[in-house]
């Protein structure tokens, strides 16, 4: 390995893509799951009302 | 398995058991990052760059784990007709393909400083890469399948036929001895030093929660979508 080059820019890089890729999936799947269930519930009071 | 066959039980079990894995497996990933970037001392070779390790190597885990889950699902569907299977295995291949995209990312990150170089066409980081380019096929044939039937099925057959890549990745390292190291970890124990080691089983454990409570949010969706769209037919027909 390098000696010379200093190691935590790269540390720092591969841990900000980590988490900003995890929670993007997360806030992405969120929204997705709460929009999908408004539609339903939506709906629903529709067929009841 | 078929007690889970109806949709409406499923959601009733998954609905509580999305937030408790999400919650766990924020607090473990959060544990384990704080571990690795703080507590742990650095490498005697490697210095500071092995802190990668507790990232990359979830992610390498979660990239196969993802397919495994898409062929395991894709059987089902195959052999029993779930009727959830090819909800399940739609479910595990985006957190799957941005796991894998991650993985090969970090790789690379971790490649420069420890290689000199961001990319090397080595049997791993190759094999690696195919299966990231496999979700990407898998997703499009299952998003042109749709709700039929035919198109479901082919999509399956893919899946099942995708996981021949799942042992070329596992013993690229021993196939093709180029940059990559082998493993460090076995079913009889690591040659990782245990002040080093401690935070990765603890990441291990917290990013798989992650991950089944996004296939666990994306299956409610997707089970959600399609009670509406049955709802609409219906309403349509009078």
């Amino acid at each position: 390995m390098s000696a010379a080059l200093d190691a935590w820019p790269y540390v720092i890089a591969a841990y900000a893509v980590t988490t900003l890729g995890t929670a993007a999936l997360l806030g992405w799947s969120l929204a997705a799951l709460r929009r999908a269930e408004a539609r339903a519930d939506a709906l629903d009071r529709q067929g009841k009302g | 398995m078929h007690r889970f066959a109806n949709p409406a039980r499923f959601v009733r079990l998954a609905r509580p058991l999305t937030a408790w894995l999400g919650w766990s497996g924020i607090l473990l990933v959060a544990i384990a990052l704080i571990g690795g970037l703080i507590l742990t001392p650095p490498d005697y070779l490697q210095g500071d760059t092995v802190r990668i390790m507790y990232i990359h190597v979830p992610t390498a885990w979660l990239g196969m784990a993802g397919w495994t889950g898409i062929a395991a699902a894709s059987f089902a569907q195959l052999v029993w007709r779930h009727p959830l299977a090819h909800v399940a295995a739609r479910a595990c291949a985006a957190p799957g393909a941005v796991y894998a995209a991650i993985c090969l990312v970090t790789g690379s990150i971790w490649g420069r400083p420890t290689w000199g170089t961001w990319w090397e066409w080595d049997g791993r980081l190759t094999s690696m890469l195919v299966l990231f380019f496999l979700y990407l096929a898998y997703m499009a044939l299952a998003q042109a399948a749709g709700r039929e039937e035919g198109g479901q099925r082919i999509a399956a057959i893919f899946g099942l036929v995708g996981a021949i890549n799942l042992p070329i990745i596992h013993f690229s390292v021993l196939w093709w001895r180029t940059l990559h190291q082998g493993s460090s970890i076995g079913l009889t124990g690591s040659t990782i030093d245990e002040r080093i080691l401690w935070p990765l089983p603890i990441a291990l454990v917290g990013f798989s929660l992650l991950f089944l409570t996004v296939v666990l949010m994306r299956m409610r969706a997707m089970l959600a979508d399609a009670k509406v769209e049955a709802r609409l037919k219906r309403m349509a027909r009078g």
